[in-house]
């Protein structure tokens, strides 16, 4: 099952990384990814398969916020 | 961290819903948007405000046919080790389940990943088999696992298949009117959003790409409901945080080198062309069904019927919902699974009656 919950890079060893779901820790293979310490990224089946964009996270609601906006002006 | 759960934001995209006097018809295919969807009772919210939405055929094991089920307890009761995501233990085949044939003696592993399986094979001298069950998120860890030289008792037996072939399927066959569909977000962090693009263009349906936050998804429908609105009939996407274009390139190498496309078989489905993962022959020491040829021939001279009253089929097809079937939350409960839609905490049934109010 896909667990949406991103997970934080804490530490790496060669294709292994020790990931923390906000206090859970777990490990997780970092073949399919360029992950970094510090990185969050999305963990299916033991297996990092994406590394979350810090940036679009952050501006997630902002888009939500003009996507709504921009309709409400609009309509 | 980031959890998207704004009570105002959500609010205030319901009440623009509501305002768009909406008649629409939607359809996802995923297990965890289904499972936020009825979790957070935003599948009644959505249908107050016109919007009716169906999971599809996006649970893997519920798709997992009779016949792959067979195979794999064939080889159980061969005395090989069968390494299983726990979703697949009870699923009952024609002649019985994992679960039984474990409780008999056969040698039935838990395993949360492809890792696992590898790491079992190495400390045994035993044969084990690793049932690949999984799409495009899947996938690629089986295809990373058998580039990083497994042991020579490691197989897997491929039952991975890839979502856009059945969503062409559904598209094509016509039974269910779709204005929208909402793509499934981790599937699509590694294939991206180019490869929806052809439903679009071929059978104008819109497309959002969607998380699993409950505002990720009402965000999403809303998207939709703006391009039926627009006219519009595109690939959006609302997973930006996650999901690129191009998806993950390192994924879908790996993804190539071990696989190509088959025709298979899904529940409740004609076999739908190039829908399949199969082996490569380059890596056919470690591809089950060639390996255990001869255990499995009998199992594919035979013809395997779905469980009887089970509506599994339709319900993968979304033309039903668990809550159609008679024997729902009656004969049939996560305990005494009838159909997999009730096993998998990814099928249609099981959600529906483990947040059933009652
Ligand atoms: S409730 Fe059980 S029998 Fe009915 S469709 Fe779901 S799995 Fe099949």
């Amino acid at each position: 099952m896909c667990l949406a919950v991103p997970a934080e890079v804490k530490s790496i060893e060669g294709h292994m990384a020790t990931v923390d779901y906000g206090g859970v820790s777990r490990t997780a293979n970092i073949s399919l990814v360029d992950a970094k310490v510090g990185d969050f990224v999305i963990v299916h089946a033991g297996y990092a398969i994406q590394v979350m964009g810090r940036e679009e996270a952050e501006k997630t609601l902002e888009m939500f916020r003009e996507l709504l906006e921009l309709e409400s002006t609009g309509a | 961290m980031f959890r998207l759960r704004d009570r105002e934001m959500s609010r205030a995209i319901i009440d623009k819903l509501r305002a768009m006097d909406l008649s629409l018809r939607m359809m996802h295919v995923c297990g965890t948007h289904q499972d936020t969807l009825v979790r957070f009772g935003l599948d009644g919210e959505f249908k107050r405000v016109g919007v009716d939405i169906r999971q599809g055929p996006g649970c893997p094991v519920c798709v997992t046919t009779p016949r792959e089920i067979e195979e794999v307890l064939a080889l159980a009761r061969a005395g090989i080790t069968i390494a299983v995501f726990g979703d697949v233990l009870k699923v009952p085949g024609a002649t019985g389940s994992l679960n039984e044939v474990r409780a008999e003696g056969a040698d039935v592993k838990v395993v949360f990943g492809v890792d696992d399986a590898v790491s079992l094979a190495r400390h045994t001298q035993k044969e084990v088999v690793f049932m690949g069950i999984g799409f495009e998120t899947t996938a690629p860890t089986t295809a990373s696992a058998m580039l990083s030289s497994p042991p020579p008792n490691f197989s897997v037996l491929s039952c991975h298949r890839t979502v856009p072939p059945a969503l062409e399927a559904i598209a094509g066959m016509g039974e269910i009117r779709l204005d929208g569909m909402i793509q499934p977000g981790h599937v699509s962090t590694i294939i991206g959003t180019k490869p929806y693009e052809f439903l679009s263009e071929r059978y104008r349906i819109p497309q959002v790409v969607a998380g699993f936050e409950p505002l990720d998804l009402l965000m999403g429908v809303y998207m939709l409901a703006v391009q039926v609105k627009e006219g519009r009939a595109e690939v959006e996407n609302e997973y930006t945080r996650v999901v690129h274009a191009d998806g993950n390139p390192t994924a879908l190498r790996a993804i190539e080198k071990v696989f190509e496309p088959s025709d298979v078989q899904w529940r409740g489905f004609p076999t739908i062309p190039g829908s399949g993962l199969a082996i490569r022959k380059r890596f056919e020491a470690h591809d089950a069904s060639r390996r255990y040829e001869d255990l499995l021939a009998p199992v594919h001279e035979r013809e395997y019927k779905e469980a009887e009253g089970c509506r599994c089929g339709e319900i993968l097809r979304g033309i039903a919902v668990s809550e159609d079937c008679p024997l729902f939350a009656k004969k049939c409960t996560p305990n005494t699974p009838i159909g997999p839609c009730m096993v998998s905490r990814e099928g249609n049934c099981y959600i529906a009656y483990r947040y059933l109010k009652k």
